[in-house]
């Protein structure tokens, strides 16, 4: 509140109103919004991550968590996200630096790093769904597929949208509006790795120990 | 191929999803048809569709979108009342021989609709209109933090009530209760339209719900005028904050659970399944988990339009304002921990249901803390019976007893015996009627003034208020008397004709509310048409004496709400302003900044509905044109960049001029 209106005049009398207000910025309550957005998905997740929780051995005599896990595969893909989590804030540190062909050839590495994720994620159930280990083969495969989709859906949602921001950038330059939008997409991205960081643990890593 | 060809257009969508052979439907829709024609013939004999384009459908101004929110509630609550007094008629008449005029496959539909539009589609909308319109004035702002997608929101709710209408008339609502349990909910046990219907339709109006919270709880956390701390934040402002943070936890639960059952639905996976590894109790605790939240963020605002009420009427300041901060604080985290309640026959065990029994009776504390509140707020206060006043006394006597039936249901053994039955059904109705609505009635008649700047009639509000109250009581403490008998909910027909009695005095209340509705419209139509009366008309923009900023501006408020922001000092902001001689500004106006009208929140909404559509009929290609289109346009409105304009300082003068005009014939 650093120019906050004063509350009494000389005199000591009450003011009732700001009589020299200028006007407020735009956006001011989109980091705040979007933080609240993501706390909102992040509940979607957890009852995935529950539903997973009391499924995660449900196999009803279908394969086991074990035998079709390829952890190294896994590790792959997550080294992806990882990466492009690494390379948006390269992207972001541009930004500060007001680069704006740097920006775009960060985002654009970032991008390829996340189309790479979803790749091998679809190969990965591709290989499964053809070994027989659909998602309607027992709640375990129901539960599996559909927390990591949802990750997967989000992580190309998230690629859309960077590729929307790229243009915009590419258009109007690092407006404010612009800034606003890639800190929104940074903390979505982010997130996305954050999340990814659970499913590779509790899904992946404990469901090769049980 | 020939044979493939509807298929691949139509889904599974074929005429014989007409109901041309059940005469109720068929006269229902005749009377839609005729009444809806009639209406738009009105609106385009009249000219009003580009005024209604440009002012109302379009618009991002947050006391609109309030007032468009009251209206959808108000229709849908009238669908919903009908639905009610199907019901009442078929059990008061269903016994022995006579099977009623309902046959049970479309009763369950009735009862399954009737639920799920007077929660999503009534009371939502009327707690988030109220809100819409109300905090912003109140904290003294000019608009929400989100504008656009306020008036987003509100599409998204409306086209929710749209499918659900739809569902009247092509194929069939669902036949599961308003909770959709599985596995009766499962492909399995509805294989028709009906549950796709509701998991469309809730998810649309959800996407509307949350954002709407999220919007709200940021205009409450940034957007407060200067001087206004938490702790001078007025109690329904609280409220609110308190009822979108629970909004903002809860509903992407119910987002979540609706997936999986989806999931299971048209992929075929085992989440809530008999088979395949699947447990149906996690459908039933997941949508709990949202459900118990649900019905808070429904009573919260009312109780903080009890308290604005009360503090206005008694003439004094509120008593208790930290206590009622707390307790609202108190209910908020403890309705997160009392789900299990709904289902202690579950079979989880002493410890767990001991738990969350004396959680849901812990509860009762802070709210009883609310209602010591009111009635010392009353206490030699100088009490005015207004209507709204009226509605909040009506309150206290009606809620303090569903509220204690509420506790014996808290109790494990107690509920063993009371689940499922009348007595149950007759708790809900008494704290979500005697609470929820009476609170929106309370509200409604409080800040119309406000909104329109007139009064609302208040003897045809009394006589529907002497036709309401009453007629609650007559048509539901018959049920608590048969739910102790052991009467379970959801019956189409009895045996027992000793019971009937009963279910005749219930409908005999139903017609009494059924009254007090008409007087309410009566009072509506009455008060828009003597709306230049000088009985009716205020001025002064503060008919009640109000306490807080809303009432400071005029009525109905400007564009812009305040044209200078107003400094606050006090909790009662307004009241201290009119204490200590605040004197209204009638020169030194500058431009305002405003968001612009748009029409991409209704164009989204009605893409979004395409897809559910086309996605309840199994028609593939329709459903992924709505979804490209939907994902397409959004992307499209995010290169709008000028999103704001100003109103020039020439218009700003001259409203603020007219306002002087107004006071000064008001002699104020």
């Amino acid at each position: 509140m650093a120019n906050a209106p004063t509350m009494t005049d000389a005199q000591g009398l009450p003011v009732f109103l700001d009589m020299h207000e200028h006007d407020h910025e735009a956006g001011g309550s989109t980091m705040l919004g979007f933080w609240i957005y993501l706390m909102s998905d992040c509940l979607i997740f957890a009852m995935l991550f529950a539903a997973y929780g009391l499924f995660g051995t449900s196999y009803a005599g279908g394969p086991k968590a074990s035998e079709i896990f390829e952890l190294p595969l896994v590790a792959v893909n997550t080294s992806m996200l990882l990466l492009s989590s690494i390379t948006y804030g390269f992207a972001m540190i541009a930004m500060q630096d007001r680069k704006k062909s740097a920006v775009l050839i960060w985002l654009a590495i970032t991008g390829l790093f996340g189309a790479a994720f979803v790749g091998i994620e679809l190969s990965e159930f591709a290989h499964l769904i053809g070994e027989g280990a659909t998602p309607q083969r027992s709640a375990f495969l129901s539960s599996f597929f559909t927390l990591v989709s949802t990750h997967g859906l989000h992580v190309s949602f998230g690629i859309i949208w960077l590729i929307t921001l790229m243009v915009q950038v590419g258009r109007y330059g690092l407006t404010a509006a612009n800034q606003r939008r890639l800190m929104c997409l940074s903390l979505f991205w982010h997130f996305l790795d954050v999340i990814w960081i659970g499913v590779f643990t509790f899904v992946y890593l404990l469901g090769v120990l049980r | 191929m020939s044979l493939e060809l509807p298929k691949i257009i139509f889904g599974r969508f074929t005429l014989d999803a007409l109901p041309i052979h059940e005469p109720i439907l068929v006269g229902t829709f005749v009377g839609v048809a005729i009444g809806g024609i009639a209406l738009l013939t009105a609106l385009t004999y009249f000219k009003c569709w580009t005024y209604l384009w440009k002012e109302w459908f379009t618009s991002v101004d947050h006391k609109r979108i309030g007032v468009m929110y009251m209206v959808l509630g108000l229709v849908m609550f009238l669908r919903g009342f009908s639905d009610a007094i199907m019901m009442r008629a078929q059990q008061s008449m269903a016994f022995g021989a006579n099977q009623g005029f309902l046959p049970a496959h479309h009763y369950d539909q009735v009862f399954t609709a009737h639920g799920v539009i007077m929660i999503f589609f009534v009371a939502m909308p009327f707690v988030t209109g109220l809100m819409n319109f109300v905090v912003p004035l109140q904290i003294g702002a000019r608009d929400v933090s989100f504008p656009f997608l306020n008036n987003f929101s509100f599409w998204m709710t409306t086209m929710g009530a749209v499918i659900v209408m739809m569902s009247l008339f092509v194929g069939e609502f669902a036949r599961t209760g308003w909770l959709a349990m599985a596995p009766l909910s499962e492909l399995d046990y509805s294989p028709d339209v009906g549950v796709d219907y509701y998991i469309w339709a809730l998810q649309i109006a959800g996407v509307g719900t949350l954002l709407s919270g999220i919007n709200l709880v940021c205009t409450i956390v940034k957007m407060r005028a200067p001087g206004m701390n938490l702790m001078k934040m007025p109690v329904f402002t609280w409220t609110a904050l308190c009822t979108n943070v629970l909004i903002v936890a809860a509903f992407p639960i119910l987002t979540a659970v609706l997936v999986l059952l989806s999931l299971d639905r048209y992929v075929g996976t085992h989440f809530f399944t008999n088979s395949g590894g699947g447990n149906y109790m996690l459908y039933t605790n997941m949508i709990w988990i949202w459900g118990h939240p649900e019905v808070y963020i429904l009573i919260l605002p009312a109780f903080g339009v009890f308290s604005e009420v009360t503090s206005t009427f008694s003439s004094k300041r509120l008593f208790g304002y930290t206590s009622m901060v707390y307790a609202t604080l108190v209910i908020t985290i403890l309705s997160y921990l009392v789900w299990l309640h709904h289902f202690f026959t579950m079979g989880s065990g002493a410890s767990v249901n001991s738990f969350f029994g004396i959680t849901t009776m812990i509860i009762s504390i802070p709210t009883g803390a609310k209602l010591f509140n009111w009635l010392f707020t009353m206490f030699r206060g100088r009490i005015r019976f207004e209507l709204p006043m009226m509605w909040t006394v009506a309150f206290m006597l009606t809620f303090t007893i569903g509220g204690m039936t509420g506790v014996m249901l808290a109790v494990p053994p107690a509920d063993f015996v009371l689940h499922n039955s009348l007595f149950l059904v007759a708790h809900f109705h008494n704290v979500i009627i005697g609470g929820v609505l009476f609170g929106m009635f309370a509200g409604i008649n409080y800040w119309w003034p406000k909104a329109f700047g007139f009064k609302l009639d208040p003897f045809w509000g009394k006589v529907s208020f002497w036709l309401w109250v009453p007629g609650f009581w007559v048509a539901f403490t018959p049920l608590y008397v048969l739910g102790l008998m052991g009467v379970t909910r959801r019956l189409r027909h009895f045996d027992d004709p000793s019971l009937q009695i009963w279910f005749l005095i219930a409908a005999f209340g139903a017609a009494m509310i059924a009254a007090g509705i008409a007087a309410m419209l009566y009072q509506y139509y009455v008060s828009i048409r003597d709306r230049n009366t000088p009985r009716l008309r205020d001025f002064t923009g503060d008919p009640w004496g109000g306490r807080t900023l809303e009432w400071a501006t005029s009525s109905p408020p400007p564009a812009y709400n305040f044209a200078f922001t107003p400094i606050i000092h006090d909790l009662d902001a307004y009241a201290d302003m009119k204490e200590r001689g605040y004197a209204r500004p009638e020169a030194g106006f500058r431009p305002i900044l405003m968001p612009k009208n748009t029409p991409a929140g209704l164009i989204l909404a009605v893409l979004a509905a395409g897809f559910g559509v086309a996605m309840i009929w199994y028609v593939w290609w329709l459903a992924a044109l709505c979804f490209v289109s939907l994902v397409g346009y959004a992307i499209f409105h995010t290169f709008t960049y000028d999103r704001e304009f100003h109103i020039p300082e020439s218009e700003v003068r001259e409203t603020e001029a007219a306002r002087t005009q107004q006071l000064l014939a008001a002699g104020a």
